[in-house]
């Protein structure tokens, strides 16, 4: 804020700023606050804002009773997969498009695009039955295969525009000394493609673990489901328990929050070059 | 200098090709030959029923009222989205104490999983406890509990305002990305020519924004157009169908009744629906840009 602006200017900044974090955090503040909140001051008549007195109930619930281990579980073995083979799959597109003699790289390119723009309600028949007759359902297999697929346009477009910023001269001194395409690619690109990776690998990891309906259709066991089919399904018989509800939010949400905090500004710059994407 | 192979490039692209192909293509391809079949995995009928199910389609009342749904759903929380979001890129862009921070925190809304979005909405605007309507009777706005998502005037509202929270600061982190793209030194011109803050903004930033604001409102709209985790975790298209979309509806025929012919028209016309959208705006982007050549 420069000297510039009035205080009328300074103060409406102010106020704004304030409505945008209140926006964006208080809901969550709300759960969290919830998630430690008895039942009967849940259903009191007046909500109180600060839990007194606090309770670890709804985690007990969350972890003892509804094993939401095991769901985290599953999900950090599918997410995590999902980020390997994302980053390992995409990389040797990229680099393809973008370091080596090929016919039709741009097209190639937008053609990988617009696939992922394909709806996803639009897939998931097929892959179910597909799945079913591969004898894949209910299986990590099924959902890191699909999460993959959907996970590479963005994840080879990203890394296309990294590669392309290198300079041309890099890859003839590679082939001066005798190296081969793969190991230009693993000894001296992608080492020095680390924020782009740690970038598009944040992306496909998120986008893995948020995943719902494919993880809702393809699986049926606690011992494959995801978290957010965990969550969905996550009601008693005769009433909503909000206050477990809330916990397992909390538990699933902070990685992600405590994840953005720290890679703000590269997951910022990776959406944005991905926004031709959305 | 020793030459690469040729193939080189090509074996490179194979996973990718293999990948895309098994798990977007194919099914695409699949999808659409079921939608011309009565296939159904109760009654294990399976025979090519030709544009059977496309008719049925245009007469059911199930898939028009979806459809409407999907259609408001999709006007409406685009244009908040994008108005709110061009809001919070105005002030975002401003220099402030702690800025980074702030920027940050707009990602949370973002990054949170849907079914968690869904769920706390869920109990924020819960009819009995929420606290959506203690703070409105708190303030007179309201005289007495308003039961949200489980009434048929409130609910596709109520799932409107969960999208607009949860997407309204994504929108405003892409078009923060293109405000940066404006040369300073245009509002600095405009601002000793004695422009008012307003003026700069309706005469130089609109402007130079205006294409970042059609493509991310375009990409917001395609997406809208799917909307599913909210709804079907919020409402399940209920109460009395009141929130049933285009997707929740696919899912539900393909899913709970098992009708793979008819589920697979429903989502195939979805598909159709938005390629056309996305084509006749590329060519639209496309005859725009060489008008300005």
């Amino acid at each position: 804020m420069t000297a510039r602006h009035g205080p009328v200017r300074r103060l409406s900044v102010g106020v704004g700023v304030v409505a945008i974090v209140g926006w964006s955090a208080g809901p969550f503040l709300w759960q969290l606050s919830t998630s430690f909140q008895d039942d009967k001051a849940l259903t009191a008549a007046t909500p109180s804002l600060w839990p007194s007195p606090g309770t670890w109930e709804h985690y007990y619930n969350v972890f003892a009773a509804k094993h939401f281990q095991l769901y985290v579980l599953n999900s950090v073995v599918v997410a995590g997969l999902t980020t390997i083979f994302c980053l390992a799959i995409g990389a040797l597109a990229a680099f393809s498009l973008s370091r080596l003699r090929i016919r039709h790289r741009f097209g190639i390119l937008i053609a990988i695009l617009s696939v992922s723009m394909f709806p996803q309600i639009a897939l998931v028949g097929p892959l179910y039955l597909l799945a079913s007759a591969l004898g894949l359902l209910d299986t990590y297999a099924s959902l890191v295969i699909a999460y993959m697929a959907l996970g590479l346009p963005l994840v080879t477009w990203v890394l296309f525009g990294y590669f392309e910023t290198f300079p041309r001269e890099l890859d003839e001194a590679a082939r001066m000394d005798g190296i081969g395409p793969i190991g230009l690619l693993v000894r001296i690109i992608l080492p020095l493609s680390a924020p782009a990776l740690v970038t598009v690998g944040l992306l496909a990891f998120i986008a893995a673990w948020n995943e719902f309906m494919f993880a809702l259709a393809f699986t049926s066991t606690i011992d494959h489901q995801t978290i957010p089919v965990g969550i969905a399904n996550f009601t008693d018989l005769y009433y909503v328990p909000w206050g477990d509800i809330a916990a397992a939010s909390v538990v699933v949400t902070l990685p992600l929050i405590a994840l953005v905090l720290v890679f703000q500004r590269h997951i910022v710059e990776g959406l944005t070059q991905g926004a031709v994407k959305g | 200098m020793p030459r690469w192979p040729d193939a080189t490039p090509w074996l490179l692209l194979l996973p990718i090709a293999v990948s895309i192909g098994a798990v977007s293509i194919y099914p695409i391809l699949n999808g659409i030959w079921l939608s011309f079949r009565n296939t159904s995995l109760v009654s294990q009928q399976d025979d090519f029923v030709g544009l059977l199910n496309y008719g049925l389609l245009l007469g059911d009342e199930g898939f028009w009222n979806a459809w409407r749904h999907t259609v408001v759903f999709t006007l409406v929380s685009t244009a908040l989205e994008t108005l709110i979001g061009l809001g919070m890129a105005l002030l975002l862009f401003e220099r402030f104490p702690g800025r980074g921070l702030v920027r940050a925190a707009v990602l949370v809304p973002w990054a949170m999983p849907t079914v968690v979005t869904s769920k706390m909405f869920g109990w924020l605007f819960d009819g009995q406890h929420g606290v959506v309507n203690w703070l409105l009777r708190s303030v007179g706005l309201i005289g007495a509990n308003i039961n949200w998502y489980g009434s048929v005037d409130h609910a596709l509202g109520t799932i409107i305002v969960a999208d607009v929270w949860k997407t309204a600061p994504f929108m405003a982190l892409l078009l923060l990305a293109g405000l940066q793209t404006i040369p300073d030194s245009l509002l600095e011109a405009a601002r000793m020519d004695g422009a008012k803050p307003w003026q700069a903004f309706i005469f130089v930033r609109l402007p130079m924004l205006w294409s970042t604001l059609l493509i991310a409102g375009l990409f917001r709209a395609l997406d809208a157009f799917r909307v599913f985790d909210l709804v079907y975790v919020l409402t399940g298209g209920g109460p009395a169908d009141s929130t049933e979309t285009l997707s929740t509806l696919s899912y539900k025929t393909l899913f709970s009744t098992l009708q793979f012919g008819y589920g697979s028209t429903l989502s195939t016309a979805m598909f159709i629906t938005e390629a056309l959208i996305a084509a006749g705006f590329a060519m639209f982007i496309v005859r725009k840009i060489g008008q300005a050549r």
